[in-house]
């Protein structure tokens, strides 16, 4: 069991839990998932790591509440548990080779962007912008911690009720077309923002690296679940990502793939719902 | 002559029955059943039988045993060579090991003797009676009914093994008490604890922390899911092998004192340098990884599943329970492609979910790689069967799959190893109407370890390097199972976890 030390609400249905797994913690990195079965019976969930102490023995996760485990997890309280926690899956995302990146966070992407951004700030001189965007400021999560471990930070909506109007790609194009010289992009959120921002950065010749949240069952590269289209090959987003040349990465088909149970998903919330009201 | 009697079958659930259910399909032989086969066996002097077994289980003697009435002393007598018989007597291919080299193994002689469901009778008598009060009759513990369930009062005696064990059963026969204390004393290796490390809680490595636990070694096993057992609880399901009988061979290890640590993946969360660092010895039964596709167009469609896949989110994941939180896409009409004993449980899984199956396989049905009594099973439940089939592409609309486009084979001459080659016939395109694909064709090593580590050796295809005695390049790390022989069976992974557990025990015993 794995103990919720801290919880905190980001958004209507983000929060942030601190859960106490000293094993996940002494060797991860930036990149890096863990996968969690909320109770007995529940399902294997991937989420990636959003933050670590390896001192205190914890990892951080932002989760949303989307389908049937995370509502579930959205009911447990700080001092509650988790019945299973494995970790860390993946490979390390690693940008330390460049001097000048642009990360660009989509919503609760932002947990993947966060860690990287804070390892470049604490560990290199690599010059690090960051694009925050969301649908509407009650997206938005991590902008402080975003702005403390950025040279910049760009911060974007749908509707402009936060920051500017508009779309993480018009902030990119905008810098880019400015003047701006990036040797890497990495994007990370919903998989059309990403396949947009990978559109906008093949135009301009920039590397860009996107992190693939596929539906998976183990993580540990036995079920195949997870696998989609690179570069016209069949990898496994558990062992040989999540990290992918967004230039080569087939996002049509791995959107596909990530709305198959969509159907399945919303009968099981609302049987959550029902039993709420009960 | 007791060799006029043919080979008894084992009772099973008619299949009209059966294919709607997730109960076990073979019932186990009643007493008298079991004493009629036994007394089939001939009790050969030079049996030959002993030598197709993996873990060389006295099958004489254990089938002696039975034939006088004596179960409890025959499970026993199994257990010596065998962590796991419960689970042996089921999913073993007896026809094509110990079964296979008995004399009786022709129609004459009425069928070789059913071995197999004599060891599943044995460890099921076991398990049985130990439930109907016998948990306190040490005499009954001493031939190993600890193993099965707690006897609970004396905390010296957990478990015996080898040629001491002999003298323990002798011992309690006379005195009718046991005091293992001096018997625990002559078999562990040393005056300190040895600490050994395991990773993977499948058939190789829980085999490997029962031998060492027997023999006074401290034992941790890691297992990366959530639940100990590895392809005993992902992969076969119930129908074939009880979940609750796996968790019984498991929670026995643990009252032998083996430490099982979930949600570990080596290579991950700990590596390989960690375990030789903190441990005496370190063993790698890491078991067989990514599963191997068709590499056709439509592949990646959904509504097709890997075996591992369907059968992990159906068996591990309980996907078959009306409420249960993990999904899984059976369509109407699902088509299974392999014909190996996967290809069969995921073809077998998907009728009781309820869709009509057809196994499509290019090459015939004599080649098929599965289990005899598994493809019997399968078409008497009515799975249907395409041979000479191969998929060219899968097709789809709406991203979903709605067919799959075949071609059909004929078998080229045999080769030099007699393996007849399946060659398209041109213009022979056909198309199967499904809306499910169950690819079943083997897998590929996993590479998490590989990734993680530069001092253990890796073959080009990804399986580990070991030497005779299954010890990897590293010294003091040992590795067995389908993470060095390729997909393989549960037998063979026990059998050779088995010998690397004695290379184990072999070499801390020098370093007393």
């Amino acid at each position: 069991m794995y103990k919720i030390l801290k919880k905190r609400n980001l958004t209507e249905n983000a929060a942030e839990y601190v859960v106490h797994a000293p094993l996940a913690a002494k060797r991860c990195m930036p990149g890096q998932f863990v996968i969690l079965i909320v109770e007995e019976g529940g399902e294997r969930i991937p989420l990636t790591i959003a933050d670590y102490d390896r001192e205190r023995g914890t990892i951080t996760l932002l989760v949303q509440a989307a389908g049937y485990s995370t509502a579930r997890l959205a009911q447990k309280k700080e001092g509650d548990f988790i019945k299973d926690f494995l970790g860390p899956l993946g490979n390390a995302t690693d940008l330390t080779e460049f001097r000048s990146v642009l990360l660009a966070a989509g919503g609760i992407g932002s947990a993947v962007v966060l860690p990287q951004a804070k390892y470049l700030k604490q560990n290199t001189s690599v010059l690090t912008d960051v694009v925050l965007g969301g649908r509407n400021a009650s997206f938005l999560t991590y902008e402080e911690e975003l702005r403390t471990f950025s040279d910049r930070l760009f911060v974007v909506t749908d509707d402009g009720s936060k920051g500017e109007k508009g779309f993480v790609t018009d902030v990119i194009k905008r810098l880019v077309d400015g003047g701006k010289k990036y040797d890497a992009v990495f994007a990370v959120g919903p998989m059309p923002m990403m396949r947009a921002v990978a559109e906008l950065t093949r135009k301009y010749g920039i590397k860009t690296i996107v992190s693939m949240n596929t539906i998976m069952v183990d993580g540990t590269g036995m079920c195949g679940g997870c696998r989609l289209t690179v570069g016209g090959e069949i990898k496994h987003a558990c062992v040989d990502g999540p990290e992918f040349d967004g230039h080569l990465v087939n996002f049509e088909e791995a959107m596909n793939r990530a709305a198959f149970y969509r159907e399945t998903e919303k009968e099981h919330l609302c049987r959550l719902q029902n039993e709420k009201k009960e | 002559m007791p060799g006029m009697i043919n080979r008894q079958e084992m009772p099973e659930q008619p299949p009209e029955i059966r294919k709607h259910n997730f109960e076990e399909v073979a019932l186990g032989f009643d007493d008298q059943t079991a004493k009629i086969e036994a007394e089939r066996c001939l009790n050969c002097k030079n049996a030959k039988c002993i030598a197709g077994c993996p873990v060389g289980t006295n099958i004489p003697l254990f089938i002696d045993l039975i034939k006088k009435g004596r179960t409890a002393e025959a499970f026993r007598e199994i257990k010596k060579n065998n962590r796991l018989p419960g689970i042996c007597g089921r999913v073993c291919p007896q026809e094509e090991q110990c079964e296979k080299l008995c004399v009786r193994n022709n129609p004459k002689a009425g069928g070789a003797v059913s071995i197999g469901a004599l060891e599943r009778y044995a460890a099921d008598f076991a398990a049985k009676n130990l439930e109907n009060g016998l948990e306190n009759d040490e005499k009954f513990a001493a031939f190993g009914g600890d193993c099965v369930k707690n006897i609970g009062k004396n905390k010296n005696f957990l478990y015996s093994d080898g040629d001491s064990t002999k003298n323990i059963a002798q011992k309690a026969e006379t005195d009718g008490k046991i005091s293992l204390a001096d018997e625990n004393e002559k078999n562990s290796v040393k005056k300190r604890t040895f600490k050994a490390a395991v990773a993977g809680a499948g058939p190789a490595g829980l085999t490997v922390a029962g031998e060492l636990a027997a023999n006074g070694i401290s034992v941790t096993v890691f297992e990366a899911f959530h639940k100990a057992g590895g392809v005993l609880v992902y992969g076969i399901p119930e129908f074939r092998l009880p979940k609750a009988l796996v968790q019984s061979e498991i929670d026995a290890l643990k009252r032998l004192g083996v430490k099982i640590e979930t949600n570990v993946v080596i290579g991950k969360t700990l590596l390989l340098e960690d375990l030789s660092s903190e441990f005496d010895a370190v063993f790698i039964g890491t078991g067989a990884g990514l599963p191997v596709f068709l590499n056709i167009a439509g592949e990646n469609l959904n509504g097709v599943y890997s075996a591992n896949e369907f059968l992990t989110r159906v068996n591990l994941m309980k996907a078959y329970e009306p409420d249960a939180k993990t999904p899984v896409f059976v369509g109407k009409n699902v088509a299974v492609v392999g014909a190996g004993n996967v290809a069969m449980d995921a073809a077998r899984t998907a009728l009781r979910l309820g869709a009509n199956v057809t196994v499509v396989y290019r090459r015939g049905r004599e080649e098929m790689p599965a289990r005899r009594e598994e493809i019997r099973h399968a078409e008497e439940e009515g799975i249907n069967f395409m041979f000479l089939t191969a998929p060219v592409e899968i097709t789809g609309g709406n991203g979903r799959v709605s067919g799959m486009k075949c071609i059909k084979m004929i078998l080229d001459a045999p080769d030099e190893r007699g393996r007849r080659k399946p060659v398209p016939v041109p213009d022979s395109e056909l198309m199967i109407e499904c809306d499910g694909v169950i690819v079943a064709l083997g897998t590929s090593p996993n590479p998490i370890i590989k990734n993680s580590t530069d001092t253990v050796k890796f073959n080009p295809k990804g399986t580990i390097v070991v030497d005779e005695t299954f010890m990897t390049s590293k010294d003091g790390v040992y590795a067995a199972g389908d993470a060095v022989t390729g997909a393989a069976t549960v037998i063979l992974a026990m059998g050779n976890g088995k010998a690397a557990a004695r290379a184990i025990i072999e070499r801390l015993n020098k370093m007393k």
